[in-house]
């Protein structure tokens, strides 16, 4: 590598290499980061990018290889160490106590605790000044549980740039960001390079990437497969690089639509503590069709989950299956109704991490023959059925008797998909499945998708994901604060104009237009 | 009416205030481990070997401030044990818990029977006498009830003032909060979790000793088994009542105890002889249950109580 003269290395990782067991996270992994200078970390899951940040911040230690700060080696396996050195971290979770203050998240830790007096007035005078200086405005007594999604992440970025970080690191920082909250955040981290901070910037959102980096580095299997300056690469190239071979999303023809199977008039769902309920929401799935739904997360999309689940019935409205209104409404009702369910959370309320894979793939169905007759478990039929969706759905395990807690989360994702579609459901419920997966994983769980739509299931997709929701939905609708906007047809909307629906804007209009 | 005269009587606010001490000191130390994020169900036994080792420690020789302070490192040593079982290694907060509870009483009354194994009847210690505040103890009725009490029992509204202070306005007391109510965000603070929470059960199960030792050191002058009678349960649901708060609970124990100072005296009126006595010692916890639910509905627990914190798991 030509010696980089014009700027000062402020943070090197040299040679380092962490094995667990017989993986090895990370193999002999180098990278330099120059003073005012966005680096793109990327590579698929389980590519090592995690490991490497956690030997940064001394959660792991390296089985050997050096990092240095600002010319400085930094002790392994110490946490303070890397923030003493000036190195911030934002973490794809938040850590940010939601009972407390912004002002009191902020300062946490950085009195000494011997001292007898938490100084308030200094603290919130700093960060009035930080957030003035690098454009994140957030209220320092603000309780940060009532702030947004991206409101908490500038708080995250505040309590890096209050210890007076020089170099920060953002974990898929976008991935709950509307596309203004994303600019928004450009914006700031642009700042920050103006006023001589480093960035390491950890996506997988390639359009991202392109935007906001001068240079990506690509890991993957623990390797640093390529390196280079943004400029001298396209979207195409990198997402090649990242998964090791041509990548070829599934192709996307347009759906004809059938009847509806299912309907919301004027449907209203209490509020849960801050999350919204629906608010007189009216929805139409059609037969052969997909149709999305935007969103920042918390506006409403697991109210509305839950509603089609059968987990929650209609306080006000009426809900009609094929134009028939059904007797009651619960999660079996759903299920016997035809409606497949792809949980948001697969680990929480997908499966039951301590069952094997049998008895998770008859979880819904266990009380239906073939696998019971008059309350006997027929064992062999469940065998039976849960080996074939592994046969047909490449759930990679080592059999039907494994736990399902030691598959990975696309494994148990098609197995998740596999129980549902073999049911031949008439309507699909998606709730971010692909969230956490893997590119090739995402491939697979996006054509079953579109395969059981045009066998002519009436599929709704709902994401955070704003570009997966364009990519595959025949209708758009956006929900804000229970809120429905009216459906937008393929290609119709920008991500821009989506954006404002997702801030909220738009629904006045309509409320004043009907 | 009967009622209203034992309102308006001083010698009922003071027994009050009497009744109240050792529940101050006790929920506070609560109030400070389940800030932290644990709950500390030792507190009842922990009680019961403070009453023992400061009337002990007494009998023997010490003066009384030094039976305070061993009450409380005695307390500090089972909150040793709690947290090391519940905050590095993660166990079950309510089996730990009630391990310690039982542990410390057995241990206690294994202490008694080892220190005097032939006594019949306890004996008893030369106890802390009310100290009269001169001026302030003259204004009526809150006078003496505040004001004549036993060192201890001023010891013990200031440490409410203390607590309030350490957990609302220094560094310490914000990692605190924070431990009980995002550890994760201590953590990637690069603060010791373990520390902090170790420390919390600690401090808090110190002044839960001193609590205990209030009842044989000061309400009265000797150590009877069964002494402490629930008082650490109590203090339990006060941390409740009070949300958390010291301030809220330290009214929450001084409520408990004036329904407690006021069955005693409805039993001896003319209308308290018609109805059995059981009905008046239920009426405190009956009382105290009702407020509970009317007053807990908002309460904010910490969002963290009774979470482990291991490193490097999310």
């Amino acid at each position: 590598m030509p010696e980089q003269t014009e700027a000062q290395v402020v943070l090197r990782l040299d040679q380092i290499t962490k094995t667990f067991g017989a993986l090895t996270a990370n193999n002999a992994v180098s990278l330099a980061l120059h003073k005012g200078e966005v680096i793109a970390l990327l590579g698929e899951n389980g590519a090592g990018k995690t490991t490497l940040m956690n030997i940064l911040f001394g959660q792991y230690t390296a089985d050997s290889g050096t990092v240095e700060v600002f010319g400085k080696p930094l002790p392994p396996g110490n946490p303070r160490a890397a923030l003493e050195a000036g190195v911030g971290m934002v973490h794809q979770h938040f850590t940010l106590a939601e009972n407390m203050t912004v002002l009191e998240n902020v300062a946490l830790g950085t009195q000494g605790l011997g001292a007898w007096r938490f100084d308030a007035r200094a603290a919130r005078a700093r960060i009035l000044a930080l957030s003035s200086d690098f454009k994140l405005a957030v209220d320092p007594d603000a309780r940060v549980g009532t702030l947004t999604v991206g409101e908490r992440q500038r708080v995250e970025i505040l309590k890096a740039l209050y210890r007076e970080a020089r170099i920060l690191i953002l974990d898929e920082p976008t991935a709950v960001l509307t596309p203004q909250e994303t600019d928004d955040l450009f914006e700031t981290l642009r700042k920050a390079v103006a006023l001589g901070l480093s960035i390491i910037f950890i996506s997988h959102k390639l359009h991202e990437v392109m935007a906001i980096s001068n240079r990506v580095v690509i890991l993957r299997h623990g390797k640093v497969v390529h390196e280079g300056p943004i400029g001298e690469t396209d979207k195409r190239d990198l997402a090649a690089r990242m998964v090791g071979s041509e990548v070829s999303a599934p192709k996307v023809e347009p759906g004809t639509p059938g009847p509806a199977m299912l309907s919301l008039k004027a449907v209203s769902t209490p509020d849960r503590g801050a999350a919204p309920g629906l608010k007189a929401l009216d929805l139409d799935l059609f037969a052969g069709q997909i149709t999305g739904l935007a969103g920042v997360s918390g506006n409403g999309q697991a109210a509305l989950a839950d509603l089609i689940g059968g987990m929650q019935g209609p306080s006000a409205g009426a809900l009609h299956l094929k134009g028939i209104a059904p007797q009651g409404w619960s999660p079996r009702t759903a299920v016997h109704a035809g409606i497949a369910r792809i949980p948001e959370d697969r680990h929480k309320t997908g499966t039951i991490a301590d069952f094997d894979l049998t008895e998770n793939a008859i979880l819904e169905r266990y009380t239906d023959a073939p696998f019971s007759y008059k309350g006997w478990m027929y064992w062999r039929a469940a065998q039976d059925f849960a080996r074939s969706v592994i046969e047909r759905y490449d759930v990679r395990c080592p059999g039907p008797g494994t736990r399902i807690r030691l598959l990975s989360g696309g494994n148990m994702q098609k197995l998740i998909l596999g129980r549902v579609l073999e049911g031949a459901p008439e309507i699909i419920l998606a709730n971010q499945p692909v969230r956490g997966l893997d590119i090739g994983a995402v491939n697979y769980v996006h054509s079953q998708l579109l395969a059981a739509r045009d066998r002519g299931a009436a599929v709704l997709l709902i994401s955070e994901d704003l570009d997966e929701i364009m990519a595959l939905s025949d209708v758009i609708h956006v929900i804000s604060e229970g809120r429905l906007s009216p459906p937008f047809a393929r290609g119709t909307m920008s991500p821009t104009e989506l954006g404002v629906w997702m801030a909220g804007q738009g629904f006045e209009e309509m409320a004043h237009a009907s | 009416m009967d009622i209203i005269d034992i309102l308006l009587s001083a010698s009922f606010w003071t027994a009050a205030i009497r009744i109240a001490s050792p529940l101050i000191f006790a929920v506070l130390g609560e109030l400070i481990c389940e800030r932290a994020g644990v709950l500390n169900l030792g507190i009842e036994g922990i009680m019961v070997a403070g009453a023992f080792a400061g009337w002990m420690a007494v009998y023997s020789g010490t003066d009384l401030w030094t039976g305070v302070a061993v009450a409380f490192a005695v307390g500090m040593l089972f909150g040793l044990v709690h947290s090391t079982l519940t905050v590095p290694f993660g166990l079950s907060q309510h089996v730990v818990g009630l391990g310690v509870t039982l542990l410390a009483t057995s241990l206690t009354y294994f202490a008694y029977r080892l220190f005097l194994p032939e006594v019949t009847s306890p004996p008893k210690i030369e106890a802390f006498q009310p100290f009269e505040i001169p001026l302030l103890s003259d204004i009526p009725i809150i006078g003496p009830a505040l004001f004549n009490q036993t060192p201890l029992t001023y010891l013990a509204f200031i440490s409410v003032g203390v607590v309030a202070y350490i957990l609302y306005r220094t560094p310490l007391g914000l990692a605190l909060r924070a431990a009980g109510e995002n550890p994760a965000a201590v953590a990637a603070q690069g603060l010791s979790v373990t520390a902090i929470r170790m420390g919390a059960v600690i401090a808090g199960s110190g002044l839960m000793a001193v609590g205990g030792a209030f009842l044989t050191m000061s309400a009265f002058d000797s150590f009877f088994f069964e002494m402490v009678n629930g008082r650490g349960w109590i203090c339990i649901a006060l941390v409740v009542f009070g949300a958390w708060r010291p301030g809220k609970a330290l009214l929450g124990a001084i409520l408990f105890a004036a329904f407690d100072a006021l069955q005693i005296r409805v039993q001896q009126t003319p209308m308290g002889a018609d109805i059995p006595y059981q009905i008046f010692l239920m009426m405190p916890y009956i009382l105290s249950i009702l407020a509970l639910i009317v007053m807990s509905r908002r309460a904010e627990v910490p969002a963290a109580l009774m979470v482990p914190f291991n490193k490097g798991e999310r």
